[in-house]
């Protein structure tokens, strides 16, 4: 993926480098969504949880909530380890931390779905709405950076990667590092507050 | 024939995606029991999704890119000539061309829809529109030009010049470059669609709850604008990243060339703020098609959420749109006084300060929409600071004409016309902050010749005057300076009497957006129209010398402003690497009349051109 750029003869900067900076501006513009959807759910609703009909329970899963948000932050863990190992050349170590992390995203998506058939509340109401937007625009992105940790991983098997050749791995595990981060911003404005 | 294979290709996949887009979003409705499987605006944004997927998968996208995502070899490009700009082609020049000729049309569109505005309006009582066709003519009109003025001169001239004034040989993603271009076709075509299908009834700003309820073609209209918020946001980051890392050996910071600067800085703003209005047509597309209740007020939701979020970003745009309009006014102002650029640190600082200040003034649009009265000080003050970087930009431009030997030629009269218009812009946009006057004067005409004169007057000439400027670098031949002239002096006599009339019926009360108003206001409306007609008639004239100049202009010289930039340091049109040898920068490149002084060299130069020399200079040769 590095070396293809024909008939450019770049002097001095390296692509790692310029690759990295697109990568963190990428974020940076990304952010803003987050932001602004995060300020949504306080200028509608404040700090307010409803609670489900006919008791004094919060209609949000706390259990299935902290459950989700460990399992995430474990695929950051194993995203790392996984980069650091192709980094070292530790290639079978980083095809399965690589494997490990799909499956901890699809596990955090899987439970997201969860919440959402159980919810105890409606789309059409406003906790509803900021609920599932947020969470469903997170979601989508752990489901990209699924996909794109999938492409990855089939290169990965075929030997595509090195320790001087990883740059699509450090940047697929950087964007999924950032949707984490964004998770830990989203996680107590929906369930602690 | 790669042109039309690339293209109907295109085309084809595009259709494909949108039909397997309908296909998916019906099955998904079955698979979650849905009595009905077809939802109008549920099943056509994903078919638009999926289109234009497809779409861009096929002009390029997969062969010259994805292909290697799945561990397969990409192709090259083989297009040659004029075939290149109608591929995927990523080739900053050809981009950059491909934007220009692609936004003059929108321009002429946009502009043909306002000579229709101006039929109607030019008496009181309907006459040629009805209120629904006159609301979708000014909604499309609004947002067209909205789209122009946004991406005209960035992904025109910056995409063109950036890259060569810099001494780079290409931007830092090419490809990604090549992929921008090709989101913006689709927006276009969908928003010049809409007439046909249903019309628009919210204006260009779209608020809801409008925008929420209507019948109209508003979800293609979101649809729309969130993939060119893409090409806002991908182009920034682009062009930040090539201006931080492709200068030149010796492009300090500190010789930047002003468009340079200027492009930089509106490329924050745009990566920026753009999310913005993203997420503010995300909201009402998800009020729309979702069943939400972000704006609905009965369950909870608050109209006035959309307008924080979409003003959040669009009074940032208006800084997106004439910050590269400064650039261009004082690169031509000290290219064409023959003079150094005055005060060269002053003005970057106010440029920097621009973007500073216009993420904190944006509720100076909402003074009458019901928000908490105690916000309205802070955001008077903040919108009346920004006068002071503006004002820096502005002396920086009067003191490169001060004592310069001026010259004339078509661009420097643009380039003068940017700082007479945008004074007046400036002065009008006072009463506009001002809570008090505001409240009289909001929803008026005062506010759409204020609008006009700051973006128009401000951004739109320097807009012309760069076309003529790099006109010659660009295609290789001279335009007519004699035609140019006629051109420049019918715009400007026929936007200033437009526009400084269209003030006075906006004092007295006349609102915009509305197809009839009251017959005292008559025959102030006919001259408006008259004038209009005379402006919009002075296209003409740019129109035909554009065409004929590119088909039979004389061959144009490689620097015939002898102007300093690296730009015109090279052939016209330049050889596909921009440069035969890598330039070395010595000194600032506004250093006119200062003795001994040089901006560039080219030390393999000597060494490099026989060994080059086939490669592409015949056009420098011929200069």
């Amino acid at each position: 993926m590095a070396v293809a750029a024909p008939a450019m003869h770049h002097k001095g900067p390296d692509r790692t480098a310029i690759n990295r900076l697109g990568l963190w501006l990428f974020f940076f513009s990304e952010s803003l969504i987050f932001a602004l959807l995060l300020s949504s759910r306080f200028f509608l609703e404040g700090l307010n949880i409803p609670l489900k009909h006919g008791s004094d329970e919060q209609a949000v899963d706390q259990v299935l909530g902290l459950a989700i948000t460990v399992i995430l932050l474990l695929s950051s863990v194993t995203a790392f380890t996984g980069e650091t190992a192709f980094e070292h050349g530790r290639k079978r170590l980083g095809h399965w931390m690589i494997l490990a992390t799909i499956v901890l995203g699809l596990i955090f998506a899987g439970g997201v779905a969860y919440e959402w058939k159980t919810a105890h509340f409606t789309r059409g109401e406003a906790f509803g709405t900021v609920f599932f937007t947020m969470t469903g625009v997170h979601a989508s992105h752990v489901m990209s950076g699924v996909i794109m940790l999938g492409l990855v991983w089939v290169q990965a098997l075929r030997g595509k990667y090195n320790e001087k050749n990883h740059w699509p791995v450090s940047g697929v595990v950087m964007y999924w590092h950032f949707v984490d981060v964004v998770w830990v911003f989203f996680y107590p404005a929906l369930y602690l507050v | 024939m790669y042109a039309a294979t690339t293209v109907l290709g295109g085309t084809g996949t595009g259709l494909m995606g949108f039909y397997l887009g309908l296909g998916f979003a019906m099955v998904m409705r079955k698979l979650f029991g849905y009595p009905d499987l077809w939802e109008r605006d549920l099943c056509l944004s994903v078919g638009y999704v999926f289109g234009l997927v497809g779409w861009v998968l096929g002009i390029g996208l997969w062969g010259q890119w994805a292909r290697e995502w799945f561990g397969m070899k990409t192709y090259a490009n083989g297009a040659q000539g004029w075939q290149r700009y109608f591929t995927f082609c990523t080739d900053h020049k050809v981009i950059g061309i491909q934007y220009m000729v692609w936004f003059v049309v929108v321009f002429l569109a946009a502009g043909f829809m306002a000579m229709l505005m101006r039929v109607e309006l030019a008496q009181s009582g309907m006459q040629f529109f009805n209120h629904d066709q006159y609301n979708a003519v000014m909604s499309l009109h609004g947002i067209l030009m909205v789209a122009v003025a946004i991406a005209a001169v960035i992904g025109g001239f910056g995409n063109y010049a950036v890259p060569l004034m810099i001494g780079a040989d290409d931007m830092a993603f090419p490809r990604l470059n090549a992929l921008t271009f090709w989101l913006v076709p689709p927006v276009g075509i969908m928003l010049l669609a809409t007439p046909f299908l249903g019309g628009l009834e919210a204006g260009w700003t779209a608020y809801p709850p409008l925008a929420v309820q209507t019948e109209s073609a508003q979800t293609l209209f979101n649809l729309a604008l969130m993939t060119f918020g893409l090409v806002s946001i991908l182009g920034g980051l682009n062009f930040i990243v090539t201006v931080i890392y492709l200068r030149a050996e010796g492009m300090t910071w500190s010789r930047l060339p002003i468009f340079v600067w200027a492009m930089f800085l509106t490329a924050i703003l745009a990566l920026f703020y753009t999310q913005g209005i993203f997420v503010a047509l995300f909201m009402v597309l998800l009020d729309r098609i979702g069943g939400m209740s972000f704006f609905n007020e009965a369950n909870g939701g608050d109209p006035l959420l959309y307008q924080h979020v979409f003003w959040f970003y669009s009074h940032p745009a208006v800084y997106i749109m004439v910050l590269p309009g400064f650039g261009v006014a004082l690169e031509l102002l000290t290219h064409f006084s023959r003079k150094p650029l005055f005060a060269y640190r002053y003005a970057v600082g106010g440029l920097i300060g621009i973007v500073g200040l216009s993420g904190v003034v944006w509720a100076h649009h909402m003074f009458t929409s019901g928000m908490p009265n105690y916000l309205h000080p802070p955001f008077l003050v903040a919108t009346e600071l920004i006068s002071i970087p503006t004002g820096l930009v502005f002396l920086a431009g009067l003191g490169t004409i001060w004592m310069g030997r001026v010259w004339l030629q078509t661009p420097m009269l643009f380039a003068l016309a940017v700082l007479f218009n945008f004074a007046c812009g400036g002065v009008t946009g006072i009463f506009l902050a001002d809570v008090p006057t505001d409240i009289h004067l909001q929803d008026t005409y005062f506010v759409v010749a204020h609008f006009h004169y700051t973006i128009v007057g401000g951004e739109i000439f320097a807009l012309f005057g760069g076309i003529y400027y790099w006109f010659p670098k660009m295609t290789g031949r001279m335009y007519n300076e004699r035609l140019g002239k006629i051109h420049f002096w019918m715009m400007f006599i026929g936007f200033n009497v437009t526009f400084f009339i269209m003030h006075l019926p906006g004092i007295q009360g006349m609102n915009r957006r509305i197809a009839d108003y009251p017959s005292e206001f008559d025959n102030i409306n006919m001259v408006i129209s008259i004038a209009a007609f005379f402006l919009g008639s002075s296209f003409l004239v740019f129109f035909y010398n554009i065409i004929w100049s590119w088909f039979r202009g004389p061959a144009a010289a490689a620097n015939p402003w002898r102007a300093r930039t690296l730009e015109w340091q090279t052939s016209s049109p330049p050889p596909h690497d921009n440069f035969e040898s890598p330039p070395v920068i010595k000194g600032h490149p506004y250093d006119y009349g200062v003795p001994g002084s040089v901006h560039a060299t080219f030390p393999m130069g000597a060494a490099h051109a026989p060994a080059g020399g086939g490669g592409g200079g015949g056009g420098g040769g011929g200069g």
